[in-house]
């Protein structure tokens, strides 16, 4: 038998992100549970964030994201040979999302899988992306984080409609002369994975704050710091960090481990809220947009929360 | 082992760096969050570096019995006994 052979890397050549037009301020909020605007911005980090309508789905969400990477990369629908969509909360798991977004942007019989690793979804999908090109599975990648968060939230439960939001941002991965993905730093802690829960097929998101707040400000600076390890890049070089955006003094008290002083770090959370597995690239789709990262610059992403689960890769911005 | 008053002295300091909390404000009888205006999270964090610079552990559910700067630093003269 053969092993697999394939190229020497691959790299993120185009991203695209999509943002449903709905805002809802802490105002809005305010008037039906007992928050302010000031107790959201200082614990929390948000100003607004965007909710969908009630008919726009997941699948919706994820091909006008996947669209906009496909338009942007210069391939066509055929050229993608793997679709990878991270989201943890599809209303249904059959068929999957990925297999539906495939269809709808007009590919040709792509190998796709939906993933679940809630908030980390983005790094995984984007590693195995990766594994996938550098074994000669795939060619060409589309890779989706996608969350409708507001159709499990509990609008009722101050701690956490606060939180949560909805979007997508994709990326596609080509294959490459040049390692642009480096080594994934991936792993979990299940004995915490109750801190963040749906109980029930019907239930609603709950979250222990302080407990998942402790882990994020404490456990991931030592998992950012051996991606950059790994791929060979010192932290000072970064020109961008792109962690899942939780929570902004997570977000924060990450950066001041990590010590990447001339990285621009991602904010998103302030205008997006928490997006789970969207929130990476839909950060970082937006950071490229308005210039704010050149490319073939080092970038740092970090995804970490439900499951417990985290992963982390030093990527080249395309 | 600290004394009473280096576990005082020592989380003015962590206080200060983490909460923006004056040092001369920091007293056994001061409540965290209604008199030192410190939030949860905020807590969380003075409470990982209480354990570092301590070397005690403080579980997230005895975290919200630590009223008082004064409970805070019982707990922690208790743990490093």
């Amino acid at each position: 038998m053969r092993a697999p052979t394939g190229p020497a890397g691959a790299r993120i050549v185009s991203l695209g992100h999509y943002q449903p037009a709905r805002v809802v301020t802490n105002e809005e909020l305010s008037r039906r549970v007992d928050t302010s605007d000031e107790w959201i911005r200082d614990r929390v980090g948000i100003a607004s964030r965007r909710i969908a309508e009630p008919e726009e789905s997941l699948a919706d969400m994820a091909v006008a994201a996947g669209d906009k990477a496909l338009a942007a990369s210069g391939l066509g629908p055929s050229d993608i040979d793997l679709v990878i969509v991270a989201t943890c909360t599809a209303i249904s798991s059959l068929p999957n999302t990925a297999g539906q977004v495939a269809a709808r942007l007009g590919m040709d019989a792509p190998g796709a899988f939906d993933l679940n690793t809630a908030c980390s979804g983005f790094a995984y999908g984007l590693a195995n992306a990766n594994h996938a090109i550098l074994a000669g599975a795939a060619t060409n990648a589309l890779v989706i984080g996608v969350e409708k968060l507001s159709d499990w939230v509990d609008w009722d439960d101050r701690s956490t409609c606060i939180i949560f939001a909805d979007g997508a941002g994709a990326a596609v991965v080509s294959a490459s002369d040049e390692p642009g993905i480096g080594p994934v730093v991936w792993g979990s802690d299940g004995e915490k994975g109750p801190a963040i829960r749906i109980e029930t097929r019907d239930g609603k998101i709950i979250q222990e704050g302080q407990a998942v707040f402790r882990w994020a400000t404490t456990a991931l600076a030592p998992i950012a710091l051996e991606a950059c390890r790994r791929a060979g890049v010192d932290p000072t070089e970064l020109a961008a960090f792109v962690p899942h955006q939780a929570n902004i003094r997570i977000i924060d008290a990450i950066a001041r481990k990590l010590g990447a002083p001339d990285a621009v770090v991602a904010h998103d959370i302030v205008e997006s809220g928490n997006t789970s597995a969207a929130s990476i690239p839909l950060a970082l789709s937006k950071m490229v947009e308005r210039g704010e990262v050149p490319s073939g610059a080092p970038v740092l992403l970090l995804g970490f929360g439900g499951g417990l689960t985290y992963a982390g890769q030093v990527v080249t911005c395309p | 082992m600290s004394t009473r008053d280096e576990i005082r002295t020592g989380l003015a300091e962590i206080l200060e760096e983490i909460a923006d909390v004056k040092p001369d404000d920091v007293a056994d009888e001061k409540s965290f969050q209604d008199d030192l205006d410190v939030d949860s999270l905020s807590m969380v964090e003075v409470v990982v570096a209480a354990e570092e610079r301590f070397g005690v552990k403080i579980p997230d559910d005895d975290v919200q019995n630590l009223r008082t700067v004064g409970d805070a630093v019982s707990y922690i003269e208790k743990g490093q006994a």
